[in-house]
């Protein structure tokens, strides 16, 4: 019998069925347990539709053009990008921090939501955390070909035996840390991603009639049963690692920020840094979370388990985080009239009046004005405008770092340094091509793995839903008499 | 000596958290549970204790992070002091990001192998299913029969009243 047979029987609605009506609703109509199998993996096992192959040969050409550009790169050296004495930084890192910060949405999506008991995270955190792991590939690309000799970036790890005499990397340069928390972040992320997959492999593996499909999803599903032994193992080590990669993610942006607040250039040298970059991350990082979803959920038809519910949520994290950006741009202003000092006023005034002001304008137009269209439902649930907000996101947020980044540079302290940076077609090129493979891959990704966790659908659809929701106030559920040594008395929850 | 095993399967969670609670009020010892997603407060019904392996973690983690500290405090002190803008050999607060970096992907690592370890998940084994669709809509419970004493029928009955859709013995290993 129950805890909640008794309270039944007494008429009394307990604190925690209480919170239990109505249950959420995050996937349309109440299909069985069989129909979400098919219908998440039927996208894996029919042909691709023209949308699909469209994207892909665009993709792909990015992805080919990508190759040319960094082949050319590494034969004529860094020359030919727009490069000159005074901005030594521009495309290269401007686009290694737009991908790092495009991935900090998806383990937003898959640690600290989960960590926070969001039901609704289970459509998307899939192919979220698909998002981080390319975007993370896209973003290491860059620190690696910015170096003047690319064969010798494994210089960046401290690695036995040292062959540079008993020299080791500088432990306390921001650049080092950054290469332990872009590798550490990667690692992570890909086991994350793998180990929530490991059940869904299973249940392709079993859908599979034989051959090749058959070879692979029995190699990847690690022989998985769905033993509930094993699924009770299983829940722990997600939170643990959610737990792990909570406090990641938020080191990794604040690390990023820290190659540039730790020195003493106008307009980098300050201590908002960390957490602007990491509420900046997050809010590009959701503008393509929405991109991607968006057409997703249009050419793999699964308008059911991703639905207008969850673009409205992402909607108002999107708006959310990019208030937190427009506080964050205000306050530097602010600090740079405050301060009183000369060189770091000037940085923006000419960040506003000088040569690069359209950037700035245009940033501000897109990471300020633009998360404001969002507060009505109206228009949260309006798939096509949602598109072109993500669109704009993503765009801002790209010029936010050039911003930061290349007007820093173009005028420091002394007038005679100054310069002007003008990107080269293979500064364009590349740009274009890392697009490219984060889009080939994702591309890829829906084509052969399930992009939607079945297992966590299931677990919400069923019963599961308000399970999942009772599990917030610890275990309604009473334990079973007998030999369970925890056994307490059955929970009862006066009126 | 191959196992005997009696295995149910039911069409959906409820059926199975009820059958694994009048199974065991009756002192049967539950082998396994199997279901396509984690069932909640399953574990309680069946009295699995709560999983040790944060313990992994904890202990990886905690390896990591002093060998991360007494590495970069040998190499910054020991083997090659860099006087880098005058800041002492044992800047122990820079070395903090990467003793963070290196606990966490330390302990996350071990965790997971632990994880595949206990579970006996490896590359390329051969699965062992109690029934069919378990890994997609299917729930089945799994006696074994050295377990516990049966009485068969009782047994049966009980399943039965509990809405098992299928009953049947399986010898070999699960």
């Amino acid at each position: 019998m129950s805890t909640a047979t008794i309270h039944l029987e007494q008429g009394l609605p307990t604190a925690s069925e209480a919170q239990v009506l109505p249950p959420p609703q995050w996937v349309e109509g109440h299909p069985a347990l069989g129909q979400i199998t098919d219908d998440i993996a039927h996208p894996l096992e029919a042909r691709p539709g023209k949308g699909w192959w469209i994207c892909f040969g665009i993709a792909f050409t990015a992805l080919l053009n990508l190759g040319g550009m960094v082949t050319y790169l590494i034969a004529k050296g860094i020359g030919v990008w727009g490069l000159n004495n005074s901005v030594g930084w521009a495309f290269d890192i401007t686009n290694f921090v737009f991908w790092v910060g495009i991935g900090h949405a998806g383990t937003l999506i898959s640690a600290i939501l989960l960590l926070f008991r969001q039901v609704w995270r289970t459509s998307i955190n899939r192919s979220a955390e698909a998002m981080t792991i390319f975007a993370v590939m896209c973003a290491g690309l860059f620190p690696a070909i910015h170096m003047g000799r690319p064969w010798d970036a494994f210089f960046i790890f401290p690695y036995f035996p040292n062959q540079r005499g008993p020299l080791w990397v500088n432990f306390r340069s921001p650049l080092v840390w950054d290469v332990f928390a872009i590798s550490t972040y990667l690692t992570i992320s890909l086991v994350f991603w793998y180990l929530g997959m490991v059940p869904d492999l299973a249940t392709l593996r079993d859908r599979a009639k034989g051959g090749i499909k058959k070879f692979v999803f029995r190699l990847l599903s690690l022989g998985w049963n769905g033993s509930h032994r094993t699924w009770a193992r299983y829940e722990i080590v997600s939170l643990v690692l959610a737990g792990l990669a909570t406090p990641l993610v938020l080191s990794v942006h604040s690390i990023v920020s820290m190659d540039f607040a730790t020195s003493v250039l106008p307009g980098w040298h300050t201590t908002i840094f960390p957490p602007y970059f990491v509420a900046g991350a997050i809010y590009s990082g959701f503008g393509m979370v929405l991109t991607l979803l968006i057409i997703t959920r249009q050419t793999m038809h699964l308008q059911r388990y991703i639905t207008l519910a969850h673009l409205d949520k992402m909607a108002k994290v999107t708006m959310l985080t990019g208030m937190i950006v427009s506080y964050a741009y205000a306050t530097e202003f602010f600090s740079a009239w405050y301060s009183g000092n000369m060189y770091e006023r000037y940085h923006f005034i000419n960040r506003a009046t000088g040569p690069y002001a359209w950037c700035f304008y245009l940033m501000v137009l897109c990471n300020v004005i633009v998360p404001h269209l969002l507060w009505t439902k109206k228009a949260r649930t309006n798939v096509p405008f949602l598109f072109i907000v993500s669109i704009l996101i993503n765009i801002g947020m790209w010029f936010e770092r050039f911003v930061i980044i290349v007007v820093s540079l173009h005028r420091a302290f002394l007038p005679s340094g100054w310069g002007m940076f003008y990107p080269t077609v293979v500064d364009v090129g590349v740009l274009v091509g890392s697009f490219g493979l984060f889009f080939t891959c994702f591309l890829l990704f829906i084509r052969v793995l399930p992009m939607i966790a079945m297992w966590e659908i299931k677990g919400v659809v069923g019963h599961g839903a308000h399970k999942i929701a009772l599990s917030a106030d610890e275990d309604g559920t009473e334990p079973l008499s007998g030999d369970n040594e925890e056994t307490g008395q059955p929970e009862v929850v006066s009126a | 000596m191959p196992n005997t095993f009696v295995i149910a399967t039911f069409s959906d969670a409820d059926s199975l958290l009820g059958a694994v609670r009048a199974v065991r009020a009756e002192n049967f010892r539950i082998f396994d549970a199997y279901a396509p997603y984690p069932i909640h407060g399953l574990d309680h019904a069946m009295g699995i204790r709560r999983s040790r392996l944060p313990w992994v973690t904890f202990l990886a983690g905690l390896m990591a992070l002093t060998f991360a500290l007494s590495f970069q405090f040998y190499t910054s002190v020991f083997d090659w002091p860099l006087n880098v803008g005058g800041k002492p050999d044992n800047s122990a607060l820079a070395f903090v990001p990467i003793c963070f970096e290196l606990t966490v992907l330390i302990g996350g690592l071990a965790t997971v192998a632990a994880l595949f370890l206990r579970a006996r998940l490896y590359p390329g084994k051969k699965e062992s299913l109690p029934a069919n669709g378990v890994t997609n809509d299917q729930f089945a419970l799994a006696l074994r029969e050295r377990d516990s004493f049966f009485n068969m029928e009782h047994l049966v009955a009980i399943l039965r009243k509990s809405g098992a859709k299928n009953i049947q013995q399986k010898v070999g290993e699960l």
